[in-house]
């Protein structure tokens, strides 16, 4: 069969069913009650329009049917507006497969903005997500959080002041996120505990940390890895960190551009970096002790291709837990390593040269470090990924205008 | 036939009247004179429609929904969920032919064609009652909303506010829940299903009761039982509030559950202290963590994300996130002595 045809019919499969309907919801009186009907009442395949305008709602929203699209008049004009939210952890939620999400904004949710959970083949594109108020630790903690889910694409959207990470994906795999802005969020965009991610293409500015990669013990999902992070402008991360403390975002430094803890290979390049008085991009261990057997806390096997790094804020108070500078004289870190992990934690890449903190084990901290120049590995070829990176490309199918 | 099923009748009222049953709360004391005695309306029940009152089904003989119908049975949870304090009672239907399934000490096994039904009623007054039906393809579960009269209760799809008085004397806006909300407790990998009738939070008079009319297959084998609320001065305190937390938290929290990225698991089996919260970072908690670091710092309940999160009302840290608008302070003494004497 050739390509024409296996993409002729897996189009068809994708096609809406025959009886398709579309659901017209507008703003004002009793939105809550019409808009929450009309989620439920929808059958797969059916598109809940959302008119222009400010829907002000009490309660969270939730959508359980699979093939629904939920679609307002732009993420501007469109508006679910949660500032009066008296309950649910979240504005909506959504828990069925097959869902596009796309031209509208979610505005001062209690909780976290979107989640979807046990969502496979979800796709958010053009969704704003905001708290109004700007970075503050009352804020939500994520804006768009997709989390157990095969299958995630977000793509166009837009997320400010997350108390925990504007676009968050969780314990899931093939995902791409791209295209997007996160700013002003504690972590701008983070990828946790999962596998085949793809973040490309999104300017990440004003975060405490704009790009982190995450691995974290005690969870069903865990082994996060082979991810790429391509082609992003990842600029000026300095907010202070205003994360509730518990959290494991609250351990970023005010000024990372790129972090990645723990995760078995993640490729970086393509990207610019610029305006990290911390790092423009750190490696490490996880911090905290485990007790998990299934968890493996160092990192592995990360390339640090080819970035442009632009230096600057480089006056700025570097690490400020450290007594003293960390840094030898005027080598301000591109990469910034803790040390722990050996010979696996750096695959073949540009051959920058990093600052090795030569932590003596997982769990220590910056007080015994003994910072001094590492040279990273540079290219001798680099093995191919080990599975197909990113959302399955027939979820491009659903972001056509 | 008409015999047989006043005989049925008379024996579901029979079970239903004796101790193994919840006592009633004052709301069902007003019972009316019985003016229906047709059978539960199993076309209702089984079809693909969302019936818009709870009369369609003919649960119960009277207006006020008091008098179980033929093939319903009152039954009572050893430790039940909080819920404003709300007065409960809940009700079991098993069609006609119909058996509950043992299944170890965990859910009953319940037949397509089976419902569960519970009231919620405040001051008195019933406020809203729900209904999981087993239908062919899989449970749904419905809200029905209480009129002043209380002559009917009519479905609440998208859920709906109340303003009310609690018995603790707060003025609350309570929140019915939407059709998809029931499902955000009453969910195991994504489908509906029931969670009050487990077989290690049911007394066991009340089975062997099923088992002598032929309702179950067999007496379920319980090995711990959680204890009655009402015990709880009198249990080790641990088990009161394991029962506790299993009742109001682990329905989300397990690992098929609502919560299972949380990677918290509070069920009443559960043996993994990590799972149980014990030193265990929060993962997705975000600003509901408050100023914590770990979901239960033994010996310092105040250091504890759980008592912190069960301690407040507000949206994005009161846990559980639906179902609750005011504080438990039971609950909350029973898990806070539970931390305060871990070691």
């Amino acid at each position: 069969m050739s390509a024409t045809l296996i993409a002729a019919a897996s189009a068809l499969a994708l096609a809406a069913p025959l009886h398709a309907k579309t659901i017209a919801v507008a703003a004002g009186e009793g939105a809550q009650t019409r808009l929450q009907e009309a989620l439920i009442l929808a059958a797969p395949g059916d598109v809940v329009e959302l008119g222009a305008g400010r829907f002000v709602l009490t309660d969270g929203l939730s959508l359980d049917v699979k093939g629904v699209t939920l679609r307002g008049k732009g993420m501007d004009a469109t508006v679910l507006d949660f500032t009066g939210q008296k309950g649910a952890g979240e504005g909506l939620l959504v828990t069925s497969d097959e869902v596009t999400l796309r031209d509208f904004a979610v505005e001062n949710t209690k909780g976290d903005g979107i989640k979807s959970k046990g969502a496979d083949n979800v796709v958010y594109y053009r969704v704003r997500v905001t708290w109004t108020g700007g970075p503050n630790e009352t804020n939500g903690a994520y804006g768009i959080y997709p989390v157990e889910s095969t299958g995630v694409l977000i793509d166009g959207c837009k997320v400010s002041g997350a108390s925990d990470a504007g676009i968050y994906v969780g314990q899931s795999a093939g995902i791409t996120v791209r295209h997007s802005v996160a700013e002003g969020n504690v972590a701008g965009i983070e990828i946790e505990n999962s596998r085949n991610a793809l973040v490309t293409r999104n300017y990440v500015t004003r975060n405490t940390g704009g790009i982190l990669i995450f691995d974290l013990p005690n969870l069903p999902r865990m082994g996060g890895g082979n991810v790429r992070v391509e082609d992003n402008l990842v600029i000026a991360n300095d907010t202070p960190n205003f994360a509730p403390k518990g959290n494991i975002v609250a351990s970023v430094p005010s000024g990372t551009g790129i972090m990645i803890m723990a995760n078995d290979d993640v490729r970086i390049r393509g990207n610019t970096l610029s305006g990290h008085y911390t790092a423009q991009i750190m490696v490490v261990t996880y911090p905290n002790a485990f007790k998990d057997p299934r968890y493996n806390p160092y990192p592995r096997h990360v390339q640090v291709g080819y970035n442009t790094f632009s230096t600057g804020n480089q006056n700025r108070d570097t690490l400020g837990r450290l007594q003293a500078d960390p840094y030898p004289a005027g080598a301000f870190p591109k990469v910034l390593w803790d040390g722990l992990g050996g010979t696996q934690v750096f695959a073949p890449g540009a051959g920058l040269t990093a600052i090795n903190l030569n932590f003596p084990k997982q769990g220590a901290g910056l007080d015994q470090a003994k910072p001094q120049p590492f040279d990273l590995p540079a290219f001798t070829g680099v093995p191919p990924m080990t599975a197909y990176v990113g959302a399955p490309a027939a979820l491009d199918n659903r972001i056509t205008p | 036939m008409r015999l047989l099923a006043a005989a049925l009748l008379l024996s579901a009222a029979a079970l239903a009247a004796k101790p193994l049953a919840a006592p009633r709360p004052p709301v069902l004391s007003g019972a009316g004179p019985v003016i229906n005695t047709t059978l539960v309306n199993d076309a209702v029940v089984g079809s693909s429609e969302f019936p818009a009152r709870l009369s369609d089904y003919n649960f119960f003989t009277d207006a006020a929904a008091t008098r179980p119908g033929i093939g319903v049975i009152e039954y009572r949870l050893n430790t039940p969920l909080w819920s404003d304090g709300a007065d409960k009672s809940r009700f079991l239907y098993l069609p006609p032919k119909g058996q509950a399934t043992a299944n170890g000490d965990g859910l009953l096994g319940l037949p397509v064609g089976a419902a569960l039904i519970k009231h919620f009623a405040f001051g008195g007054k019933l406020v809203e009652t729900r209904v999981l039906l087993h239908r062919a393809d899989g449970w749904v579960a419905l809200p029905y909303v209480w009129n002043a009269e209380q002559t009917e209760a009519r479905l609440a799809l998208a859920g709906k506010r109340i303003e009310l008085t609690t018995p603790g004397g707060q003025a609350i806006s309570y929140a019915v829940p939407n059709k998809n909300q029931c499902k955000d407790c009453h969910s195991q990998d994504g489908a509906v299903i029931p969670v009050g009738p487990k077989a290690y939070n049911l007394s066991p008079e009340w089975l062997a009761g099923l088992k002598s009319r032929g309702w179950i297959d067999q007496m379920p084998k319980v090995s711990r039982r959680i204890p009655l609320w009402e015990d709880r001065a009198k249990v080790k305190v641990a088990d009161a509030a394991r029962g506790y937390l299993d009742a109001n938290c682990a329905h989300c929290h397990s690992p098929q559950g609502a919560a299972s990225n949380s990677g918290l698991y509070l069920g009443w089996t559960v043996k993994d202290r990590t799972a149980l919260g014990v030193k265990k970072r929060p993962v997705a908690a975000g600003r509901g963590a408050g100023p914590h670091e770990f979901a239960i710092v033994p010996g310092k309940p105040d250091q504890s994300i759980l008592l912190y999160r069960m301690a407040s009302t507000e949206g994005g840290v009161a846990m559980p996130e639906l179902g609750r608008e005011t504080r438990d302070p039971d609950g909350e003494a029973v898990v806070r002595a539970w931390i305060a004497g871990m070691r």
